[in-house]
């Protein structure tokens, strides 16, 4: 594999690695704690309920746009470093 | 001025501004009319990606849901937000790399096959029309509350006010439209929850107040409301949900959903670079946010204002008088959308849930029946009058309840249009067309989508809220997984993609047609819609999510069976993955 080719490769699993770690936060946010471990964030009081009903009607929300624009200047940065930019 | 006078001015000073950005932004390339030039800026196609993404159904009816539902309707909030995650990290970018004008140009390139193409071609044209066909109705609602004019008349004026900017202007008139669509609707939306929440909680943010003091009685918002829906007989509005898994699975069909769907997705062809197409994600969350923040506050607001309406006493105390009621209950009697019977005869408006459970208090309290029904769609579009603000914000709503519905419409006829004229008539039955023959096939099958969809809208085949549900199923299940697959891998072939797409597709229809009946004919279902009927607890709107685990594994196992990907293809997904070198959107 010539080296033109090895730096697509790892820039690809920058990207996938990435990726991966921002769906597990994705999940997290909105799948943990907003839905399945509800029941054990109940005892964290926000405002007159808990905290996983803040989740899943706030939190989830704010925490999805952090990661879109995290992995929007992640991987434009990650572009810049491979030499693979527009 | 009469409030009719003061709709006609709010909505149409906002049709005058759509037609002059029509004709302003008119279409003179094929390349204008599908993908708006390529040369939209990342900020400006966030805000009309999100007028294009929220429809009647997110302006209208969401915070609706959740104000009857409450905790357990949240999937609505973050499903149709989670998606945009999904689609900035797994497809924007690269889709936008690839440079073509439609998704199934991806799907027949990606999987070198015509029947590829095609049947992408089917799975877009049935989510998208069934998805307009509840745009139309929405448009009429608004139209006929506000201007008084019947339904039909309300419907035909939406559909050429649409025709005029989506055919003159194509994406370059929409995208523009759109944008100003964005505004109207987000501040209409806005103004009122506003005061709403600062009458209620001196907070003038809605999305804090919702977790503030109540001031009136002292305690916060969530508990004052669990505490007077719960005297009422009804599910505290905090309460959480026992079937979690039916819960985890709704929410990711809307999630999965969501980034298949084809009109969001080109929406993403328009902007210059790659880079862009990741900003612009992040920016169309961050204008739908505005709105999916604050419909929550809406919801808890108006459905405790609804409650201390009927209860001014509090629930321990007498219901108002029927008499006494305020005008705005009046004015959407009219409509059919509240309906009141005084069923124990003493005049007053007993609102309570009408249970088992609580049929031992309502006797002991001289109830002989719940008397009002309230329709979860009005919420938003009353919420103006329950908070006595001026006549304008009621204008404002009526033109924001129609830009939103007007806005979604095009942006699924765009998607509609584009693939037949593309895809099935430059893709398929004639490749040689020239350049000003697609442009005209182009226009001349939206005019033909618009015709269908008004058709579609004025004898609405009276299974909307289904419909919906099954664009979404269909998304998910179809179009999503194809599209990842084609980017992730290089090892799924063009069998694998055809067979996993129709295993999606028909699993889920299936399921779905199981329990709400064949192509929706009542009585043709197999089992009742109830929760005991469901496979593992797994309701009919909740299947997608499997149906796209079902795309996948067949797609994966029957690519490892068969032939491998020609080299040509394999470096086509190259490309795709890597930012360099894409320019802009080109045609073969």
């Amino acid at each position: 594999m010539s080296d033109h080719t090895q730096n697509q490769e790892n820039y690809w699993k920058a990207n996938v690695r990435l990726i991966f770690g921002c769906l597990i936060v994705w999940a997290l946010v909105s799948y943990g704690f907003g839905i399945l471990l509800r029941p054990m964030l109940a005892g964290i009081e926000v405002g007159g309920t808990d905290l996983g009903f803040w989740f899943a009607q706030q939190g989830s929300i704010i925490s999805f746009i952090v990661l879109v624009f995290f992995y929007a200047w992640r991987m434009n940065a990650l572009d810049k470093q491979f030499g693979l930019e527009e | 001025m009469s409030q009719f006078t003061i709709n006609l001015l709010f909505v149409g000073a906002s049709f005058a501004l759509y037609f002059g950005i029509a004709i302003w932004a008119r279409a003179g390339s094929t390349k204008e009319f599908y993908v708006a030039g390529g040369g939209v800026h990342p900020v400006m196609n966030g805000m009309a990606t999100a007028a294009d993404w929220m429809s009647a159904a997110s302006f209208i009816s969401m915070a609706g849901l959740i104000a009857a539902g409450g905790y357990a309707n949240s999937t609505f909030l973050m499903g149709w937000t989670g998606g945009y995650v999904l689609l900035a990290m797994l497809l924007a970018p690269y889709l936008r790399k690839f440079g073509k004008f439609t998704v199934p140009d991806f799907i027949g390139d990606r999987f070198y096959s015509r029947t590829a193409r095609l049947v992408a071609v089917a799975c877009l044209i049935i989510a998208s029309v069934t998805y307009v066909i509840g745009q139309m109705t929405g448009a009429g609602v608004a139209f006929s509350r506000f201007l008084e004019v019947d339904n039909n008349t309300g419907l035909m004026i939406a559909a050429v006010v649409v025709f005029f900017y989506a055919v003159l202007g194509g994406m370059k008139g929409i995208t523009y439209t759109q944008v100003a669509q964005y505004c109207v609707l987000i501040v209409a939306y806005t103004i009122p929850a506003v005061f709403i929440s600062l009458q209620l909680t001196d907070t003038f943010i809605p999305a804090i107040g919702l977790f503030s003091e109540h001031t009136q009685s002292g305690m916060p918002l969530l508990q004052k409301l669990d505490e007077v829906v719960r005297e009422l007989g009804f599910r505290d509005y905090t309460a959480d949900v026992d079937n979690k898994l039916n819960m985890v699975l709704f929410t990711l069909s809307l999630m999965i959903g969501t980034a298949g769907l084809p009109h969001v997705i080109i929406r993403f062809f328009t902007v210059p670079k790659v880079a862009d197409a990741r900003w612009s994600a992040g920016w169309a969350l961050v204008f739908i946010a505005l709105l999916y923040l604050t419909a929550p506050a809406v919801a808890s607001m108006a459905r405790l204002n609804l409650m201390t309406t009927i209860y001014p006493e509090g629930p321990t105390a007498n219901a108002i008088n029927y008499d006494e009621r305020p005008d705005w209950i009046q004015t959407w009697e009219q409509t059919g959308l509240i309906k009141y019977e005084d069923k124990n005869g003493d005049g007053r408006i007993q609102f309570y849930n009408d249970t088992p459970a609580f049929a031992e208090e309502a006797t002991a309290r001289g109830w002989a029946g719940n008397e009002l029904k309230v329709n979860g769609d009005i919420l938003v579009l009353a919420n103006p009058e329950i908070a006595n603000l001026p006549g304008w914000v009621i204008g404002l709503i009526a033109a924001g309840g129609l830009a939103a519905a007007l806005s979604t419409a095009a942006g699924l006829l765009l998607a509609i249009s584009s693939a037949v004229s593309h895809d099935l008539i430059k893709g398929s039955i004639n490749p040689d067309i020239t350049e000003k023959g697609e442009l005209l096939a182009a226009r001349v099958s939206m005019f033909f989508a618009i015709v269908i969809a008004t058709y579609l809208g004025m004898n609405p085949p009276g299974f909307a809220a289904q419909v919906v549900a099954l664009a979404f199923g269909i998304a998910a299940a179809s179009i999503f997984p194809a599209l990842m697959m084609g980017i992730f891998s290089k090892r799924v072939n063009s069998k694998g993609a055809v067979l996993g797409m129709l295993a999606g597709l028909c699993s889920t229809l299936v399921y779905i047609f199981t329990y709400l009946g064949w192509f929706f004919i009542p009585g043709t279902n197999q089992l009742a819609n109830t929760p005991d009927n469901w496979l593992f607890g797994v309701s009919p709107l909740s299947f997608g999510a499997i149906g796209a685990v079902i795309n996948f594994a067949v797609a994966f196992i029957v690519s490892s069976m068969t032939e491998e990907v020609p080299q040509d293809v394999q470096d086509l997904v190259e490309s795709v993955r890597y930012p360099k070198g894409a320019g802009g959107a080109v045609d073969h």
